[in-house]
């Protein structure tokens, strides 16, 4: 039998371990002289209150949920895919070159084209760490970190090197072209008589997310494959009983799951800067673990946690602007958030779960 | 005899863990020097009693008296501080020590190791004297073979003066003839005045050894008897809570066309050591063909390239076909194609995927069949609808399709095993250890459920290290021992003694007379080294 009901699993644990990094981060903002009530409602209204705020928090949630469900992906096959950083650059060189040498006519095709660069180029980066764990064995968090270095080294030369524009003097490329500009919220959504999300670099690529979590949804719990991605994830002596390729697995999870992670280029590098700057990824592959920690590897549990990590991006952003509270204390925060949610998991379960217990034992 | 205070009495003993009540209550009187067993279904609170006994876990409530002294036993250094000695099911030894270095290792003297081994030295030899437990002091115990290394967890408790000996399924990794001369030493012990408490799920060896023998069934004690004034029957009865069939009913098998037929085959690990040496056998439609063996001498890589889970060399047809031993076309899904169902000796790690629920494993290595769902994508509510159906005719409890499997009693995932591989219908169904770790219950059905396979005219493979099972079940059996064959058997005319000194490598020669190989061959068992056969 199950020790506690599943809702307590789900929604439960994280909220509470969700509250204790509130609590930890409210003692810290203490301590650097700020009121953590104040610095609380300021990020509440730079992030939620207002319409353009709520179009950054978006923004950065659709980054998270396409790392964070590359994450998941992996996960399910018990492999840990720091990678999602890389391969997300890689994604980012897909829609680059995409958008700078197809002459599109409307966005809605450039947004296919670019989806297929940065799928393909991010699974690309991914296949090579699959390969060396399918076949020789190398440990897939050591080579995928390791290919985030490569990945930045390699954008770097290329932007400095080949796509730079002749005379521009810093490494990006050139602006794409019109037809390849993705509509904003603010395009979709604003009236003239009533303005939304102004400003704000939400755009048509987070229904291009929430498509995500879907497929994924359905890949990971309605597909043949999926029950086999899950299987191998159990047991893999299970697997090759049910004679499940190992291989053929590894090497399928982390095509997908670099896809997905490249997947983010298209939000930042097409939707939002229009050209392919370095550090396009601005951290978002390493939030993909937090974000699919906390979700329990669900695609809608993602959905939630980077709607969060989204909040406290944005939200961060604001304390940093109006308050003596430096932009970093957000990482703090966020740090907190993935050590009491992901690391001390059990803290918080354990007392859980003999609560639960013995509640049912004065049932019984 | 009345009068002496038991060697160990334990009384209301109740341990719950969260709402599962694994002891409730429990009382139980061993008298010194004698052999007590302790018998019970798995998950009836056998270990958890001894557990609370050796100091591994605290009981709620209830009392433990030694030779008639309140004891408290809040960890296994005052269970030993006590004279309570334990020989785990998996032993506890540092393999690439010595047996002398093991013996001492925890109970040195002083900094310095040199007195110590030399005071472990003459008391192992006056233990190996007095006991006949005999084993090299300087071998490393990584060369040890299984009974050896079961001698000197003996010898550690006994080292360590325990006159209180605990030994939980002590026969399981051993041969019959480990397994005779274990029981040997335990009557010295006994003789001498030593208390030995045997936990065993083996009625036979209950029946033979044991002075007083205890039933628990559910957590609670359900009887103290003695031995001479019981029968299995009634044993199993108190195991169970209802009359069980012990023995196997079957008619004459009737053998038809070879279905499975082997030649040469070889199989080598991942670490290049040979560990089928080149076998062949046929097996008939119709008949069981029984593998007897100790554990570890080749029978799992046999069944695993069988079932498509590792690679080999040499020839296997199946109906006459031949079937691929490497490559892409030998994995599972190809033999499951080719009409070969598989009960893999380990239902956790192999057959089931504990995470799962009923009905997703209901499919396990089928979920590519076509029944399941269109193209990618799976039909869930049809897979579930059909789980449910399989898992009423096997009688798994509860009939939950739902839940985990990790939820389920042994018996009741083996069940959910078979009745995947038995529903798919197939030729050929490989069985590793049917019931190892399942109740005597479901015991009872998973032989019918085989028999009537059989019945049925498909040819079966079965492997068991229960030689009991494969004397019962089988039509034919054949005894493997490093990786070879070592003869084959009409299970109607072979005696017990004689598959044993099979399993034991010994083979008759026919250029000497029977019995002398057979004494040359019990010296090199006797000392540990592999024995050599003919």
């Amino acid at each position: 039998m199950d020790k506690m009901p599943a809702w307590a699993d789900v929604v439960l644990i994280p909220l509470i371990s969700l509250l204790l990094a509130a609590l930890l981060s409210a003692l810290v903002i203490l301590g650097i002289g700020e009121n953590p009530i104040d610095a609380f409602k300021l990020m509440v209204d730079g992030a939620l209150m207002r319409s353009s705020g709520w179009g950054y928090t978006l923004y950065y949630a659709t980054n998270f949920i396409f790392t964070g469900l590359a994450v998941s992906v992996a996960f399910h096959a018990r492999m840990f895919n720091i990678g999602g950083e890389g391969q997300a650059m890689l994604g980012g060189l897909g829609v680059a070159l995409a958008c700078l040498y197809v002459p599109w006519p409307h966005w809605s095709l450039a947004i296919l084209g670019s989806s297929i660069g940065a799928a393909t180029f991010g699974a690309a980066w991914a296949l090579i760490p699959a390969y060396l764990q399918a076949k020789r064995g190398s440990h897939i968090v050591i080579t995928t970190i390791m290919f985030n270095f490569i990945a930045a080294a390699l954008l770097n030369y290329l932007l400095v090197n080949i796509l730079r524009p002749v005379g521009a003097m810093d490494p990006a490329t050139a602006q794409f072209a019109e037809p390849t500009h993705l509509p904003t919220f603010q395009d979709m959504f604003s009236t003239a008589a009533m303005p939304l999300f102004r400003g704000a670099p939400a755009n048509v690529t987070f229904f291009l997310a929430l498509l995500a979590c879907v497929l994924v949804w359905l890949l990971i719990w309605r597909t043949r494959l999926g029950y086999e991605i899950r299987a191998y994830g159990w047991s893999q002596t299970g697997a090759n009983y049910a004679g499940i390729s190992g291989t053929k697995i590894i090497i399928i999870a982390m095509l997908i799951s670099g896809g997905l992670a490249g997947m983010m280029a298209v939000n930042t590098t097409q939707g939002e800067a229009e050209r392919l700057i370095l550090n396009m990824t601005e951290g978002a592959g390493f939030i993909g673990i937090a974000v699919a920690l906390m979700g329990r590897n669900h695609p809608f549990g993602v959905l939630l946690a980077a709607i969060l990590f989204g909040f406290l991006y944005q939200g961060g952003a604001e304390l940093a602007l109006w308050t003596s509270i430096p932009r970093e204390l957000i990482v703090v925060i966020q740090a907190l958030v993935i050590l009491f949610t992901g690391a001390l998991d059990n803290m918080v379960r354990m007392p859980l779960e003999r609560l639960f217990l013995a509640m049912r034992r004065k049932e019984g | 005899m009345t009068d002496t205070a038991p060697a160990i009495e334990l009384k209301g003993i109740s341990k719950a863990f969260g709402p599962v009540q694994a002891n409730k209550d429990i009382s139980i009187r061993v008298m010194p020097g004698t052999i007590h067993g302790i018998i019970g279904e798995n998950g009836a609170g056998k270990s958890t009693l001894m557990s609370i006994l050796y100091g591994f876990y605290k009981a709620d409530k209830g009392e433990i008296f030694v030779n008639g002294t309140k004891t408290e036993i809040p960890d296994s250094q005052a269970a030993i501080a006590a004279g309570i000695g334990m020989v785990f099911q998996h032993f506890k030894l540092v393999e690439n020590f010595t047996v002398i270095e093991n013996v001492i290792l925890g109970a040195e003297d002083g900094a310095l190791l040199t007195p110590s081994i030399s005071k472990a030295r003459k008391s192992l030899k006056q233990l190996a004297e007095e006991y006949e437990l005999n084993v090299d002091p300087d071998a490393l115990v990584e060369d040890l073979s299984v009974g050896h290394q079961q001698r000197v967890e003996i010898l550690k408790a006994l080292y360590r003066q325990a006159d209180i000996l605990i030994l939980d399924e002590p026969t399981g990794v051993l041969t019959p003839a480990e397994a005779d001369h274990l029981f040997r030493i335990l009557d010295n012990l006994r003789k001498e005045g030593k208390t030995i408490i045997l936990i065993t799920h083996k009625l036979r060896e209950i029946m033979e050894y044991t002075d007083t023998v205890s039933v628990m069934r559910r957590g609670e004690m359900t009887a103290t008897v003695k031995t001479a004034e019981t029968d299995p029957e009634q044993l199993a009865e108190l195991m169970v809570g209802r009359k069980v069939l012990l023995r196997v009913d079957k008619k004459p098998a009737t053998p038809g066309d070879v279905v499975l037929s082997v030649r040469d085959l070889k199989v080598t690990d991942s670490a290049g050591v040979e560990r089928v040496k080149g076998i062949s056998f046929d097996i008939r439609a119709g008949e069981i063909y029984g593998i007897a063996g100790v554990a570890g001498n080749g029978q799992s890589e046999l069944m695993e390239v069988l079932g498509g889970m590792r690679s080999g060399t040499g020839t296997i047809t199946m109906n006459g076909q031949e079937i691929d031993l490497t490559g892409k076309y030998s994995d599972g899904q190809s033999r499951r194609a080719r009409g070969i169902g598989h009960v893999p000796e380990d239902r956790h790690d192999e057959g089931l995927i504990l995470d799962y629920t009923a009905w997703e494993n209901m499919i396990f290595g089928y979920h590519r069949d076509p029944e399941w769902g269109t193209g990618p994508l799976m039909n869930n509510a049809a897979i579930i609808k059909e789980a449910e159906a399989k898992m009423e005719r096997f009688d798994v409890r509860p009939p939950i399709a739902t839940l985990k499997a990790k939820n389920f009693s042994g018996g009741n995932q083996q069940k959910i095993v078979l009745a995947r591989e038995i529903e798919k219908n197939p030729d050929l169904l490989l069985i590793g250890q049917p019931t190892r770790g399942v109740d005597i219950g479901a015991i009872e059905f998973i032989h019918q459920e085989i028999i009537r396979l059989r019945d049925e005219g498909k040819a079966i493979l079965l492997v068991s290290v229960e030689l009991d099972e494969i004397r019962s079940l089988s039509d034919r059996i054949a005894v493997m021992f490093d990786g070879q064959i070592m003869g084959e058997r009409d299970p109607a005319a072979a005696d017990e003694r004689e598959l044993g000194l099979l399993m034991a490598g010994i083979a008759g020669e026919p250029d000497k007379p029977d019995h002398i190989a057979v004494e040359e061959n019990l010296t090199a068992v006797e000392h540990g080294e592999a024995p050599k056969h003919g």
